[in-house]
């Protein structure tokens, strides 16, 4: 699993950007940077496309794109769509509360200490880890699984949730809400006491004081955040991968199957082709929460 | 201890007549710390008192209480005559200024003035015209669209100025409101707010731990010391009369003159003055501000001039008696040209009122 960009999940007073210089030096500094963006993100994002439009002999075709509208691909998508959405969601919110209840312990605190370093281990670490929990506990032959079927009666081969959606969506949670602690945690530290003090002063309900000072301006962290955790699960492929060995629910699984297919060869354009919708879809999910801050948030300047 | 009353203030011009506020007995402790020790506080209606005191001695402890943010562990409050000791902070109908930045950074500096009125219900157009009007008051009717991060520092304390006052509170209150701006923002807001308290009438109540700023703005200053009051006058009673030591000490430069009491005067170098209440008895140390010590070249005079500042209008000398006691002397700047470093000196008293302290 990966987590992209180092996206600026924006701190409630962060200060405009002014004044831009161009001189040599700083741009210099930038340089390794700018080297690593190319290695790293620029060579393969243009392999990418570039071999999304070709067809197996190298000459330009839309075949490949094209083959994307077809059921499997596209059910793929609709399922990784799914996946990512709730999954963020789910963990954005529970997230985004547990992150509350930290910051309200004080900074010295063990529970605060070690929730946060049990976190950045999770969010690292939780998706590959909890899969194979799961599946020793509720998958075929799991430890549960054949209590209950010894118990009651169930069927031990039965229980397959774990290896679909819903299963996905649970071991995901994992890593999704440990995440979200640790981006959402500064924003929430943000917030300053004189803030919630001023509304008070001024006649506010703790009640008036969240909906009409902390909540807008939490917003545009808390979008950032669960934006972040999108794409997150949208490109998470290690633990999919552990929990399902077989077929190819959803679009990175396909991307897998694609390249290492031994039945068909040369489908690695197709790969190509699937990375590219990926891209595409971030890359609209990323304007959509642009957007979205312009119109609620132009104090951010 | 002595507290000293006064009610001479000048009368608001407009609005309100502002409220009395009475604090009576007020106790809280931090672990072992007692921030507040039984502190009494009285505020005439539309009067601005001003708080002044070392750090740590309890002055914000003092306001927050007044305002509900803080509980108090003994004591009451009232104001206007109505009992506020249990009512919630966001009940008390109190405008608050504080030391940091609070400007809420989402919303305009209109809105944000607008923010208490909306809580209250007012119509929207109700509450645009309100916030307008505060918002020129404090001479920022341009900057209504600006969010807080567009402003200057100076310029957020006046929307946060603006803000408490929009409300129209029974009380006023500043914590510092003018400690993160450099010098000359300062002395100007601060008249400012003086110029904008006198014309709605609000009762204020104003800490801080600078005494020039006390001095200049307050019909009263409370001097604070370890949680309690030591002594609450206007400024030139403060200045001329300290009630205690540590008020002398606090309030302005003193020289620590040997001095001997003897009933209702004492004697200080060879002048005889009367001493104030409060004064220790038989030897002591008598405070002497700097202005009330002249000094003119002597050869048989009982000092020596150690050094001569020259400060503009002004200069201060300093000098050292013949038991080693070094006394400094503020003086005209023609008058300071006659002196020579080295040269001896014969010092003069004004014959006003002294505070003699154990030595
Ligand atoms: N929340 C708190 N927890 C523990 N101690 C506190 C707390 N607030 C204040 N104190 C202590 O109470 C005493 C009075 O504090 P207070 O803030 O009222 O002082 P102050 O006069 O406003 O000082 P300053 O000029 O530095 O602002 C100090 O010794 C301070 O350390
Ligand atoms: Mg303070």
């Amino acid at each position: 699993m990966t987590i992209t960009a180092p996206l600026a999940a924006a701190a409630p007073d962060s200060d405009p950007g002014r004044g831009r210089r161009l001189s040599v030096g700083p741009s210099l500094g930038l340089l390794p940077f700018l080297v690593f963006i190319g290695i790293f993100l620029v060579i393969p994002t243009v392999t990418v496309i570039v071999g999304a439009f070709q067809s197996e002999a190298g000459g330009f075709s839309l075949e490949k794109v094209r083959a994307l509208g077809e059921e499997t691909p596209l059910r793929a998508l609709r399922e990784s769509l799914v996946l990512s959405f709730t999954s963020a969601l789910v963990g954005a919110v529970l997230g985004a509360l547990l992150a509350y209840l930290v910051v309200t312990a004080p900074p010295t605190s063990i529970l605060r200490r070690a929730v946060t370093s049990i976190c950045g281990v999770l969010a690292q670490f939780g998706g590959v880890t909890l899969a194979f929990a799961w599946i020793a506990t509720l998958g075929f032959s799991g430890l549960l699984t054949d209590l209950m079927a010894d118990t009651f009666g169930t069927d031990p081969n039965g229980s397959s949730w774990l290896y679909e959606l819903p299963g996905l969506i649970l071991v995901y949670s994992y890593f999704q809400i440990p995440l979200m602690v640790i981006v959402f945690l500064p924003a929430l530290e943000g917030l300053r006491p004189q803030w919630r003090e001023a509304a008070v002063n001024l006649g506010a309900t703790t009640r008036q004081y969240w909906l009409q000072v902390a909540f807008p301006l939490l917003r545009p962290a808390f979008l950032g955040s669960a934006l972040l955790l999108f794409a997150n699960a949208f490109a998470a492929y290690a633990t999919a991968a552990a929990l399902v060995s077989q077929g190819a629910p959803i679009t990175p699984l396909l991307i897998r199957s694609a390249l290492t297919s031994e039945i068909v060869l040369g489908q690695a354009n197709f790969g190509f082709a699937l990375a590219l919708e990926m891209i595409v879809v971030v890359a609209i999910v990323m304007g959509l929460y642009a957007w979205l801050l312009r119109r609620t948030s132009r104090w951010l300047g | 201890m002595s507290v000293t009353q006064s009610s001479s203030h000048s009368a608001p011009s407009t609005v309100s007549p502002g409220l009395a506020v009475e604090m009576t007995a007020l106790r809280r402790t931090y672990g072992t710390v007692n921030a507040l020790d039984g502190l009494d506080l009285h505020l005439d209606p539309g009067e601005m008192v001003v708080l002044l005191g070392p750090s740590g001695c309890g002055k914000t402890t003092a306001l927050r209480i007044l305002a509900g943010l803080e509980r108090q562990d003994a004591g009451t409050i009232s104001v206007g005559g109505r009992d506020l000791t249990h009512v919630p902070a966001n009940k008390r109908d109190m405008g608050m200024v504080f030391q940091a930045y609070s400007l809420f950074p989402h919303l305009t500096v209109l809105d944000n003035v607008a923010f208490g009125l909306k809580l209250r219900g007012r119509s929207r157009k109700d509450r645009r015209q309100r916030a307008g009007d505060m918002l020129d008051l404090v001479g920022l009717g341009e900057q209504k669209a600006r969010y807080a991060h567009q402003l200057s520092g100076g310029q957020q304390q006046r929307v946060a100025l603006a803000r408490a006052l929009a409300i129209e509170p029974a009380v006023l209150l500043l914590d510092e409101p003018l400690s993160a701006l450099d010098a000359k923002v300062r002395v100007q807001l601060r008249d400012e707010i003086r110029r904008v308290q006198s014309d709605v009438g609000t009762t204020t109540l104003f800490v801080t731990h600078d005494q020039e700023e006390a001095l200049a703005i307050a019909d009263r200053v409370g001097v604070m010391n370890s949680g309690r009051l030591d002594q609450i006058a206007p400024p030139a009673e403060l200045y001329s009369s300290p009630a205690t030591r540590f008020v002398g000490e606090f309030v302005g430069l003193s020289n620590r003159i040997p001095a001997q009491v003897d009933g209702e005067t004492a004697v200080v170098l060879d002048a005889r003055l009367p001493v104030l209440p409060g004064s220790a008895a038989g030897a002591g140390l008598a405070l002497v501000r700097p202005e009330s010590v002249s000094v003119e070249p002597d050869e048989h005079g009982h000092a020596t001039v150690v050094s001569v500042a020259f400060l503009g209008p002004v200069s201060r000398a300093t000098l050292t008696l013949d038991d080693g006691t070094l006394v400094m002397a503020q003086l005209a700047s023609a008058a300071a040209g006659g002196l020579v470093v080295g040269g001896r000196v014969r010092l003069r008293i004004t014959p006003s009122p002294v505070l003699v302290v154990g030595a």
